[in-house]
């Protein structure tokens, strides 16, 4: 059966080129490639900052420590949140395949507003932390904290107005290739924000004791 | 090695067309010619689908780990990491399309680098602070406020 399939001169699926005679890789995986050595690198950045709350998690310095501070529904919500972004954020990418820009916008509105929703949540649990006299200088947990979890927040941010720019430049540009390339690369940035998410919650909210 | 693997499915085509391919194609922009078949879009949208359930399902469970008294409580910090760990997975194939396809094997290589570094930074980090901890007196009955601890991040963290 599959060597008669595979033998048919006419088939529909031509016989596949081998990788040596391929040419150099295309556009679209060399780009890829470099965003994600350039993601790698950010969540080194981010290791860095794990490792400093890994060690000062518990010098509290008789302030407040993270399991009177957190509150776990809350987090979850956040959580949730920035789940269902990743979600648009790939229907996103499979709108951009189709090359349909309403629902590319559709689908990234959807993103911005689950990503600003998340981030009002995150700064009303900052402020209300700030009002409880817990803010950054309080103790070394607390810097590590607001180090760690604002970080990823201004990524969040960052990552928002990338988004807006990005609406922008398809609208006037059209989705030329150049443009489709950089969406590709903000889905990815949007989807490593999450797994960087993940060991935050994991960390920081459900391993507070 | 990887002349087997059919790799229309996911719109990716090997850089030179060859004769019978479509003529319009330009190979120097990388980027799938036409749109893509309908189905295969189905197809995308319910991996990512899918992969939108088991996250939620992961991390439903590690919000139930963490706050349930029917997990042997010593247990939980494992079963935390083990789903963040599993989380991470489903995020990396589903989300990030990390895939064991022949155009994905540098990414690999770079992941692995990037979790070994990782890995080093953070463990080293705990090791070595742990070890100084121990060995200069420990925090444990120091009252004050600042101490051994606060030294790898002196640069980052304003503990007064």
């Amino acid at each position: 059966m599959s060597t008669l399939a595979s033998g048919a001169p006419a088939g529909h699926r031509p016989a596949p080129i081998p990788r040596s005679e391929q040419g150099p890789a295309s556009r679209r995986v060399v780009v890829a490639y470099g965003f994600w050595l350039f993601l790698l690198s950010d969540i080194i950045l981010f290791s860095a900052l794990f490792a400093a709350y890994a060690v000062l998690s518990g010098s509290t310095a008789g302030g407040p420590s993270g399991a009177r501070l957190f509150h776990r529904p809350h987090v979850f919500v956040e959580t949730v949140c920035l789940l269902l972004s990743s979600f648009t954020c790939g229907c996103m990418t499979l709108a951009i395949d189709l090359r349909s820009r309403p629902w590319m916008t559709l689908f990234a509105a959807a993103t911005a507003t689950l990503g600003l929703t998340f981030l009002g949540l995150e700064l009303a649990e900052f402020t209300d932390l700030l009002a409880h006299g817990a803010g950054p200088s309080r103790s070394g947990f607390l810097s590590a904290f607001f180090a760690l979890v604002g970080l990823h927040g201004s990524h969040v941010a960052l990552g928002l107005v990338w988004l807006a720019v990005m609406m922008a430049q398809a609208w006037t540009l059209g989705l030329r290739p150049v443009v489709v390339g950089r969406l590709l690369c903000f889905a990815l940035f949007w989807h490593a924000l999450d797994i960087v998410w993940i060991g935050v919650f994991t960390i920081v909210y459900l391993g507070a004791r | 090695m990887t002349d087997a693997s059919p790799r229309g499915a996911d719109g990716a085509r090997p850089q030179r067309p060859t004769p019978d391919q479509v003529p319009g194609q330009t190979p120097g922009e990388g980027l799938p010619g036409g749109p893509p078949q309908r189905h295969e879009v189905w197809v995308a949208l319910r991996k990512v689908a899918f992969g939108l359930g088991a996250s939620l399902l992961l991390t439903g469970a590690s919000f139930w780990a963490a706050g349930s008294p029917h997990v042997y409580a010593p247990s939980v910090p494992v079963l935390l990491a083990a789903l963040a760990i599993g989380q991470m997975g489903v995020h990396l194939v589903f989300f990030l399309h990390v895939s064991s396809g022949p155009e994905a094997t540098n990414n690999i290589i770079a992941l692995a680098f990037g979790v070994f570094v990782v890995a080093l930074v953070v463990f080293g980090s705990m090791v070595i602070m742990a070890n100084l901890d121990a060995n200069m007196g420990g925090m444990a009955h120091a009252t004050g406020t600042t101490g051994t601890t606060d030294m790898p991040s002196a640069g980052r963290s304003s503990s007064p």
